[in-house]
């Protein structure tokens, strides 16, 4: 039976924005100790560590989930996407172009999370409705815009995703 | 790295599993998705010195529907049973419930079975399962034990869970015909915890119950007659009965009242329900 002792560090593999990474990594480091600490990914903020915040959060298989609420080691085999996949090479993602005309963000501590919730209600659902759009966001704390600003980028963002690509 | 150090053992099939619990004894917790657990180590509020990660056993990732019952493995995903096709027909309290159930990204990973492991008074899962008689289905070495809901919640986050012992599944008795079902509930914001949460049957002969979670320190609940004249006695009674508490969210005053008013809305919306 496969017993990871806690003294020692173990492989982890997993893919990252679709390039396979392997780490080293004690059995009660967290997701997001090993996408900071070990890869050096550090788009992935860390606010409360406890999953209220929603500033740690990823794509885990294409759903959003906390880095800071698993175990590195449960992303075993899996797909992590976070904010560095967010681009396309250099060009911001409509998403992203969208929260800077939008002025969705002003100290950026909570915007890595929100942009991946985000991307993951938009990857099947081009056309959410405000409600979903809210209701994704229900899951982060932004101490700086008061939402208002946010929801309109989301809704900006929807209509080019919808249109297609901008800044093509 | 916030946790205290643990032994992580990522059990392939039920018997190593059982093995790492056995040998582990009370130092031993289980995983899953760890939405409730991994807080807890994170604050060290728990620092067990083995874990012993379940999901990857297949026969935990279940959702079994039979002709009365619905078992739901150990390993089931909440947001797995929120897409379940049949939910909304087969478990209506559940499907009505589940999205009070915290966040999208934490049901992503979170555990039906690990709600009710945690047994939260404030939880939503535990609520529905007691209020609808269901039962949690545990697992040690050589033994297998099935206990009703209300006897394994035993006060706040605290079951009767024993040690070396694991949830293998809950099983929820599935919709009964001519029987009306609601859920209703008041948190700060959607998503935190209930301050107050409400779930009502109401059955074809007339009677009813109301379960209420986020008052006393497991979901209690109350039996109604088909004659519901005194229903607000009734229910003012039972808002007293659960000792509500202050804290920081609310106060005991404001609790007894979402519970004569809540309470009542709920059972209100489970009657006409009944077709």
């Amino acid at each position: 039976m496969p017993r990871l002792t806690k003294d020692e560090t173990h492989p982890v593999r997993f893919t990252l924005n679709g390039r396979p990474v392997s780490v080293r990594a004690y059995p009660r480091a967290l997701l997001t100790d090993a996408l900071r600490h070990e890869i050096g990914a550090t788009g992935t903020h860390v606010g409360c560590e406890h999953g209220v915040c929603g500033a740690c959060t990823v794509q885990v298989d294409g759903e959003p989930a906390r880095a800071c609420l698993m175990l590195a080691r449960q992303a075993e085999g899996c797909e992590i996407r976070t904010v560095e996949g967010l681009n396309n090479k250099d060009a911001l993602s409509p998403l992203q172009e969208a929260f800077r005309e939008h002025f969705a963000l002003q100290c950026g501590f909570c915007t890595a999370g929100i942009l991946m919730s985000l991307d993951a209600l938009f990857s099947p659902q081009p056309d959410a409705e405000e409600d979903a759009i809210r209701e994704a966001l229900s899951g982060h704390l932004c101490r700086c815009t008061g939402y208002a600003p946010i929801v309109q980028a989301a809704l900006a963002a929807r209509n080019r995703i919808k249109g297609g690509p901008i800044d093509a | 790295m916030k946790p205290a150090p643990f032994d992580l053992v990522a059990a392939n099939d039920m018997s190593e599993a059982l093995e790492a619990l056995h040998q582990g004894g009370t130092e031993a917790r289980v995983i899953a998705g760890g939405q409730s657990l991994v807080p807890m180590l994170n604050m060290r509020l728990a620092s067990p010195t083995t874990l012993v990660d379940i999901t990857r056993i297949p026969e935990l990732s279940r959702i079994e529907a039979n002709t009365d019952r619905i078992n739901i493995g150990a390993a089931v995903r909440q947001s797995t049973l929120e897409r379940w096709p049949d939910l909304a027909d087969r478990l209506p309290l559940v499907h009505a419930a589940l999205p009070w159930v915290a966040h999208t990204q934490l049901r992503n990973r979170g555990t039906i079975c690990g709600s009710v492991a945690h047994a939260d008074p404030s939880a939503e899962l535990p609520l529905c399962l007691i209020a609808l008689g269901g039962t949690v289905t545990l697992r040690r070495r050589r033994k297998t034990r099935e206990v009703a809901a209300r006897d394994f919640f035993q006060g706040m986050m605290s079951t009767d869970l024993a040690p070396g012992e694991m949830i293998v599944s809950v099983s929820f008795p599935a919709r009964k015909s001519s029987t009306g079902y609601a859920f209703r509930e008041v948190a700060r914001r959607h998503g935190d915890f209930a301050i107050v949460a409400c779930a009502a049957t109401a059955r074809p002969d007339g009677t009813a119950t109301l379960t209420v979670g986020g008052v006393a320190d497991t979901p209690r609940t109350l039996e109604l007659p088909a004659d519901r004249a005194d229903l607000d006695d009734r229910l003012n009674e039972f808002a007293w009965h659960l000792q509500a508490r202050d804290d920081l969210h609310a106060t005991a005053r404001y609790r007894r009242d979402l519970v004569r008013k809540l309470g009542r809305e709920t059972l209100k919306e489970a009657l006409p329900c009944r077709d």
